[in-house]
């Protein structure tokens, strides 16, 4: 795991600092060096306290909200909680299981959450891997420029193209999900296909762009061995190119599902906004909106939302930040 | 959420991914057994020709529509520029862009600094992993997410009331009136970029870090030994040090600020003065049926976003050069 899926100043030297400690014990030798340098560091770490405490703290009350009973997050903030603590897992059985009209039912929405952000996660992989081994691998006229007119659309902001797609859904695929529904009632005639296709749509030219970078890195002799062995393109592609691939790949799919899980712009616009297909961001936001002040529930279904990106953040840091990094003009 | 609606979603998602396993598979299984002259051309088409077709019919065809509609208004008709002109003279769609720029001097400029001050402080300090952690989180969760987190911390009850949003609580500590934050125009543009702020400091101290171990210790040392105090060290060594770092970080935040969405719809819709451009664009297009203006503003979001994406894409190529 040496090669980073993009190229950023994150790379160059580690090994600078290894020497550190010893050099910097050296260094205050001297007297006033060490008080200069216990002043300076004393106060940038309180610094440093300070912000990571604002960064935190407000998470961190959302939280503790969510565990307190309704009349209690009404009535006093959640600061007393330490003075006066009451926990219950009430909201949280609230917003997933109760089935009442007036509860965000928000289990259908987590599943829905999870069935747009797989499928958006591996269609575009899948499509991208085949396309940045062709550029990388096989040779033909205009790959070049192909290959830049690609990595060029990056720069076109999702907005541009999200009228004309919603139009062309539905005069192409409203037909389709209609039938569908006709003919396997369980599928809703509101169905993921259109989501799924837009995400893989707006994933396609950061991941071509970044699988083909890692790609085409590959010793072109472990290739050229494959071939005289007498290998087809498809299978240096499924024996060679993704095993070796895969840990760009890695960090492509936690960035892309973080990404398609945390979305709303797209769910808002493709999803038709009900329990059959919109996922938990959008019915978020539609929370906020219509019961602004019902903070045991807005609190309980943040997290809910939340602790999904979070379990992947403490799990998969290395992959997350890497994937990340690379990703982080997208959209 | 009843078990029929549960069926219905599985069978979708195993589905979906079956057929589309199946069709790849059929695809490639199919190329690799092609009669042998023309198996080249087959094989290519095989592997690029489902990525090409999504981003031209996806992508391509759907930027140059919009650019097409900009130029139309709601029956269709062909207007000429006058959807731009709306953009820029009616008061509404005005303040909308003043917004866009406030928030793309403050977040970049803010983001980074904050982010870079964290950066240094904690360098080499115990437990930076844990540190770097707790200001990088944010970065993981959701945008509707962040909203809620500090629509709560924003939260206002009349006066008399216990506050239980944070900020109004110590403001009435502090002997003062509860605030009515989101409502209250210009500040509550301010208290949503403080939200993107609060987002994007992770990423900006992150890849900052990351730079800052890679400067020398050498020229460190050097500049120690001359005496140079801290802030000089810092101007003189880190600084430059890290500038390549400093451009993508800040050009890459302003991109994403250009494009901020999610953020204005969760916390206040737009209203109350706080509309930004993404955010008119969806509710041009998308709620009041104004698909020119909706596609006016997407090329206007499409240009505002091409000179930093250009200029960032030519730092990321040059270092690339140097290395």
């Amino acid at each position: 795991m040496s090669v980073s899926p993009v190229d950023l100043p994150v790379s160059r030297g580690t090994k600078a600092r290894t020497r550190g400690a010893i050099e910097v014990a050296a260094d205050d030798s001297t007297k006033t060096g060490r008080v200069k340098k216990r002043l300076t560091s004393r106060r940038a770490t309180f610094a440093a306290v300070i912000i990571a405490v604002l960064w935190t703290t407000p998470t961190f009350g959302l939280l503790i909200s969510s565990f307190r009973p309704a009349e209690q997050i009404r009535e006093t903030g959640w600061w007393t909680f330490f003075a006066n603590p009451a926990f219950t897992l009430d909201n949280y059985q609230d917003v997933l299981f109760s089935t009442s009209s007036s509860s965000p039912q928000l289990g259908s929405y987590f599943v829905n959450s999870l069935a747009i952000a797989i499928p958006g996660t591996i269609f575009p992989l899948v499509i991208a891997s085949m396309a940045a081994y062709a550029f990388a691998w096989i040779k033909f006229k205009f790959s070049g420029p192909l290959f830049i007119l690609i990595f060029a659309l990056q720069i076109v902001p999702i907005q541009m193209a999200l009228i004309p797609l919603l139009q062309g859904f539905g005069t192409i695929l409203r037909p389709g999900q209609q039938w569908l529904h006709d003919v396997v009632p369980f599928i809703p005639e509101q169905n993921y296909l259109p989501i799924w296709i837009a995400h893989t749509i707006f994933a396609l030219p950061l991941a071509i762009f970044l699988l083909h970078n890692f790609i085409s890195e590959i010793p072109s002799e472990v290739i050229e061995a494959a071939k005289v062995d007498g290998a087809s393109h498809t299978q240096l592609f499924f024996r060679i190119v993704l095993p070796l691939a895969l840990p760009a790949i890695a960090s492509f799919a936690i960035f892309q599902f973080l990404w398609v899980w945390n979305d709303l712009l797209v769910a808002l616009i493709f999803s038709g906004g009900t329990g059959d297909v919109s996922p938990l961001t959008q019915r978020l936001a539609e929370l906020t909106g219509t019961r602004g002040q019902d903070w045991q529930r807005l609190t309980a279904a943040a997290f809910v939302s939340l602790v999904v990106p979070l379990i992947v953040f403490f799990s998969l840091q290395r992959y997350f930040v890497r994937g990340l990094l690379a990703g982080s003009t997208k959209g | 959420m009843t078990t029929a609606d549960l069926i219905g979603k599985l069978i979708q998602v195993i589905g979906g991914l079956a057929i589309f396993a199946a069709v790849v598979g059929l695809i490639l299984f199919l190329v690799d057994r092609a009669p042998k002259r023309g198996r080249d051309y087959w094989q290519l088409a095989a592997f690029v020709a489902p990525a090409l077709l999504l981003l031209v019919s996806g992508l391509i065809y759907p930027a140059i529509r919009t650019t097409y509609l900009a130029f139309l208004n709601r029956d269709g008709d062909f207007t000429g520029f006058d959807n731009f002109v709306w953009a820029f003279t009616q008061p509404d769609a005005v303040r909308t862009l003043i917004n866009t720029v406030v928030w793309v001097v403050f977040v970049p400029l803010l983001s980074t600094s904050i982010g870079l001050a964290y950066a240094i402080f904690i360098d080499k300090s115990r437990g930076e992993k844990f540190f770097k952690a707790l200001v990088f989180m944010p970065m993981a969760i959701s945008m509707v997410g962040a909203g809620i987190i500090w629509k709560f911390v924003y939260d206002f009850k009349s006066q008399g009331r216990e506050q239980i949003g944070l900020l109004n609580a110590i403001v009435v500590a502090f002997g003062g009136e509860p605030v009515q934050w989101l409502q209250t125009s210009p500040l509550n543009t301010l208290l949503l970029i403080a939200v993107m702020i609060w987002i994007q400091t992770g990423f900006a101290m992150v890849v900052l870090s990351a730079s800052i171990k890679g400067i020398p210790l050498e020229q460190i040392e050097a500049a120690e030994l001359d005496g140079a105090s801290a802030w000089q060290r810092f101007t003189n060594v880190t600084l430059p040090g890290i500038r390549t770092a400093l451009v993508v970080v800040v050009t890459t935040i302003s991109i994403a600020t250009l494009k901020v969405f999610d953020i204005v719809r969760t916390m206040t819709a737009g209203n109350f003065d706080t509309s930004v451009v993404a955010n008119e664009m969806y509710t041009q297009a998308f709620r009041a049926n104004e698909v020119g203006r909706g596609a006016a503003l997407a090329v206007l979001l499409f240009l505002l976003v091409l000179p930093i994406v250009i200029y960032n894409v030519r730092v990321l190529a040059k270092q690339r050069e140097i290395r």
